[in-house]
């Protein structure tokens, strides 16, 4: 007699193993996620891993931002962590500073300034960009290319030497360079979602021919956010990526922050009057980090942006 | 005419040629077998896909990679091609073998004027031309294709398009090769020009002796000028022969249905014939013969084995009605 | 003749809104500090009747919209005002400072070519090879290299450990700079002079900088590059050029290389901007003296007028490259119609 319908919706089966054992033990969980990481590999390539390694760091790097207590062995503001000016060794994996700080200490504590201001700014600059170049699209007319060419204007003028203008004039603070740098990247996300917004109105005209007026909101918010947002997302990575680039720049030429806080690019300023007697670490590490994080969230985008919409044509 | 006391220019012998694919290996051309005989002008016809093009390409050794030429043999004057070396092959391209594509536009340089472009390809094969040579080189070929040679002087795209087509010949003929390889040469053409080009192919051929090898998917084309005709479908040889007979009685049932295609303005016709079905897929090919899945006259064996190309009354046919 | 004169007289008007908004944002932004920068420069405990005396004489008291078209009126005039800190027109520095700047960029994008282009035309050519790969994954790291860093790095490489090359500076300081000095390009001073001794000097010092400002960029122009070899590479009128035996090599470099070019320019004009901002970043590494670290001098002074005069010099620059390419582009290609 088959006995097999008898424990089909049970959770046990004929031989009285549980039939879900397998598959949610720890074993067979992890085996799961590995397989699922293959397959993806095998469903989109090369930039599957470039995500998941930018994804790494991002994290790595947002753990020392958020936890650097953890990790640090020091103080980085401490001046007596040990000897001034030693170069990596025991003790001081990366060496010490002319104030005899603990270099890797203050690498890890600085983490935590520049991806917040670089991530602030990018929020502040798409909520302001985003919903600009929404009205913006949607009104049309002499506002929108009064606007337009104004973002433009600003979005061909070197974004660096905006940034310095606007820091130089509201002076040094952790705010006040988190809003130099988040002014330079508005028109970026204007125009991106302008475009987006003209491009989908053509085709909501033809619709509101036929559609009642409530429909087009519902259009509006099924269709075309969907595909504005994996834009979006894709540049709101790359922004980050620039506005840590920004920020560092910022600050290694000395407009950013007060000295007291940790930060890599005026670490990296204050190496440079050592260079000529070759401290080398004071300089490497910092100058490795930025390019780190930045190459961390450049990863990242790219890699959204060929899964998000994949280049059909073979490169 | 025939001249098959001679040896034939080009032979082909059992070519292949595939590309290899992420979803496998598209068999463009299998197991091809023909020849061309000096002076004649031979019509290569199929549809598109058929391998045509790939195998004119083929004759130049201008299949890049991926693509490759897994096994046969291509003999030029008794020389195999693709056993040359890349500095070999160059002497040839464009010097006794020239090839001429379809689009005149896109197949000269935007960026250069003709004169340029003829001078380079001159510089090439016969370095020691002086430029007053070159310059009365290729006055010369312009007034052979009724173009005035001032016009040299200007660039592609300031030139109508009939005259590019003869600026694309003069640039197959600069160097006197002895084959000329026309790649769908009057496709992007309207049918006016078209007559005039067959009208200037035929007066060149007999002024300078060229055997032209005539790819096109065009078969009033061919039946206008061509002395012989090749047919191929799903990358192989279906019926190779005279075009006098090919056109009278085609044997091969695909050459058959081709020729039933053809609008003829003369018959009463209500609907336009076509031949039901779509062309074979190239990386996995039906086992037998490639047409046998629409071919009207289909027999079990068709299905089942490659038909090959037989002697049948003075032509070859891939068929196996003929055996 | 006639035509190309009315499409680069079409062309520069169109320019003009541009300019003219750049101008605005720079007068606002130099408006929009908190505080005002007379306490700032004279001190907060200075007397009530200074500030406002200086003030005046400033011209800070009036209204907004009278200080923007006196601003404007000035810069018709090509006038740029007068620093606040120093007894000296604004253009004077600037006029000093330029050259260096331009020196230093237009090497960079020297620089920024050679290793880009041809970079991206090699690796197009060697499509799907390792070094395609190798040279692709180079452009996109490049790219993250703060510059800053890259200057520094070389800097400790070549000038320090191996001390081929100097770090700082634009000559050495053994050489006597007013002796050539005439148009403020070292290159061509040099040059001019006769003095080959100089020259390399000169050169020598350049090197580094640009280099570094070079390779940060080259990211961009070697996808770009790339990315357009492959296209026209594909081309048919490449493939007719093979199929008349014209070797590969020429095919490359020559035809494929010019038509891939004409994009290339264009973005040229567009990196403009960011090669300036390196700049910027470059000299203040290597101790340059040029507008850059001005800049920085004047910002530390707060040298408003001086500053406001920097910004308008960078914004008008970069408005005339963008000009500049569109001409050239329309030059070069011969199915631009004017």
């Amino acid at each position: 007699m088959n006995t097999d319908k008898l424990t089909k919706g049970s959770a046990k089966d004929n031989g009285g193993n549980s039939r879900y054992a397998s598959k949610y033990s720890v074993a067979g969980r992890v085996g799961g996620v590995f397989r699922w990481f293959i397959s993806s590999h095998k469903k989109y390539g090369v930039e599957w891993w470039i995500l998941i390694v930018g994804l790494l760091i991002i994290l790595f790097i947002s753990y020392m931002a958020l936890f650097p207590q953890t990790l640090a062995p020091y103080s980085p503001t401490d001046q007596h962590a040990g000897p001034q000016l030693m170069p990596p060794g025991p003790g001081h994996l990366l060496g010490t500073d002319n104030l005899s700080r603990d270099i890797l200490s203050r690498i890890i504590y600085g983490a935590r300034t520049i991806l917040g201001v670089a991530f602030v700014a990018a929020i502040l600059s798409s909520l302001i960009g985003i919903p600009l170049g929404l009205f913006s699209g949607f009104i049309g007319g002499i506002i929108d290319r009064i606007l337009s060419l104004i973002m433009d204007s600003v979005y061909s003028f070197p974004g660096l030497i905006l940034a310095i203008a606007f820091a130089a004039m509201l002076g040094p603070g952790v705010v006040n360079i988190t809003l130099a740098v988040s002014v330079v990247y508005i028109p970026t996300y204007f125009r991106l979602v302008r475009g987006q917004t003209l491009t989908i109105k053509e085709e909501l005209y033809v619709e509101a021919a036929r559609a009642i007026g409530a429909k087009r909101w519902v259009i509006l918010g099924r269709y075309i956010f969907p595909n504005v947002i994996a834009t979006v997302v894709v540049v709101f990575s790359l922004n980050i990526a620039d506005a840590i680039m920004t920020e560092a720049a910022l600050s290694y030429i000395g407009l950013g922050l007060p000295a007291g806080i940790p930060d890599w690019g005026m670490d990296l300023s204050m190496g440079k009057k050592f260079l000529p007697s070759g401290t080398w670490w004071m300089i490497t590490f910092p100058g490795l980090m930025i390019m780190i994080l930045a190459l961390g969230f450049t990863m990242l985008g790219e890699g959204l942006s060929e899964i998000l919409n994949p280049r059909l044509l073979e490169r | 005419m025939e001249k098959n006391v001679e040896r034939p220019i080009l032979e082909v012998k059992n070519l292949y040629i595939h590309y290899p694919i992420s979803i496998g290996t598209v068999r463009a051309v299998e197991d091809v077998s023909l020849e061309i005989n000096k002076g004649e002008v031979l019509g290569l016809v199929g549809e598109s896909g058929c391998g045509k093009s790939t195998l004119g390409l083929s004759f130049l050794k201008l299949i890049r990679p991926p693509g490759r030429v897994p096994s046969g043999e291509i003999l030029f004057k008794g020389r195999d091609i693709l056993k040359m070396s890349e500095h070999e092959i160059r002497k040839i391209r464009g010097n006794d073998i020239a090839m001429i594509f379809q689009n005149p536009l896109t197949s000269l340089n935007p960026l250069f004027r003709v004169r340029d472009q003829f001078y380079e390809t001159i510089r090439q094969h016969r370095p020691e031309v002086t430029k007053d040579e070159a310059y009365s080189m290729v006055a010369n070929v312009l007034e052979q294709l009724g173009i005035d040679k001032e016009r040299m002087h200007e660039y592609p795209h300031q030139l109508s398009g009939g005259m590019r087509q003869r600026i694309m010949i003069g640039m197959g003929l600069i160097m006197d090769p002895d084959i000329l390889i026309a790649d769908e040469p009057t496709t992007s053409l309207d049918v006016i020009v078209e007559a005039g080009f067959i009208d200037l192919l035929n007066r060149l051929r007999r002024k300078f002796n060229l055997t032209i090898l005539l790819i096109t998917h065009n078969l009033g084309l061919v039946a206008e000028i061509a002395d012989r005709i090749v047919v191929m479908y799903g990358g192989r040889v279906m019926e190779i022969g005279r075009a006098e007979d090919i056109f009278d009685e085609p044997l091969h049932p695909y050459t058959d249905g081709l020729i039933k295609c053809i609008p003829n303005i003369e018959l009463d016709q209500e609907e336009l014939l076509t031949m039901p079905g779509s062309p074979p897929d190239l990386v996995n090919p039906p086992k037998g013969c490639r047409f046998a899945p629409r071919c009207p006259k289909a027999m079990d064996i068709c299905l089942e084995k490659v038909p090959q190309p037989m002697d049948y009354r003075g032509r070859k046919v891939a068929c196996w009605l003929y055996t | 003749m006639k035509n190309l004169l009315k499409y680069i007289i079409t062309r520069i008007v169109l320019t003009i809104p541009m300019i003219f908004i750049l101008l605005t944002l720079v007068f606002v932004i130099l408006r929009i500090m908190p505080g005002d920068p007379v306490s700032a420069m004279l001190g907060a405990h200075a007397p009530e009747e200074v500030i406002e005396q200086k003030k005046e004489e400033l011209g800070l008291n009036k209204p907004i919209i009278a200080q923007y078209f006196d601003y404007l009126n000035q810069l018709i005039h090509f006038d740029l005002g007068e620093s606040m800190i120093f007894k000296q027109k604004v253009s004077q520095p600037i006029k000093e400072k330029l050259p260096a700047t331009i020196e230093l960029t237009v090497f960079g994008m020297f620089f920024t070519l050679l290793f880009g282009v041809f970079l991206g035309a090699y690796a197009a050519s060697k499509r799907r090879t390792g070094r395609d790969y190798t040279i692709r994954l180079y452009a996109n790291i490049v790219y993250c290299i703060p510059v800053y860093w890259m200057g520094l790095m070389l800097q400790l490489i070549f000038g320090v450990w191996l001390k081929w090359l100097p770090i700082a500076g634009r000559v050495s300081a053994r050489i006597m700079v007013s002796d050539f000095e005439k148009t403020g390009f070292y290159t061509l001073d040099t040059l001019l002079a006769g003095d080959f001794h100089a020259f390399g000097d000169v050169l020598l010092h350049l090197l580094l900088p640009s280099i570094t400002l070079g390779i940060v960029l080259s990211g961009i122009f070697v996808r770009l590059t790339r990315a357009n070899m492959l296209d026209v590479l594909r081309s048919e009128y490449i493939l007719a050029a093979r199929a008349r035996g014209i070797p590969e090599r020429r095919i490359v470099y020559k035809h494929a290389l010019k038509n891939a070019f004409i994009p290339i320019l264009t973005m040229m004009g567009l990196q403009f901007a960011i090669l300036l901002a390196g700049a910027i970043l470059t000299e203040m590494t290597f101790s340059w003296p040029g507008m850059g670290r001005l800049l920085m001098e004047r910002i530390y002074l707060r040298d408003y007028p001086t500053i406001q005069g920097i910004i308008v010099v960078f914004a008008l620059f970069v408005s005339l490259v963008s000009l500049f390419v569109d001409i050239i582009y329309a030059l070069i290609d011969p199915r631009v119609k004017y």
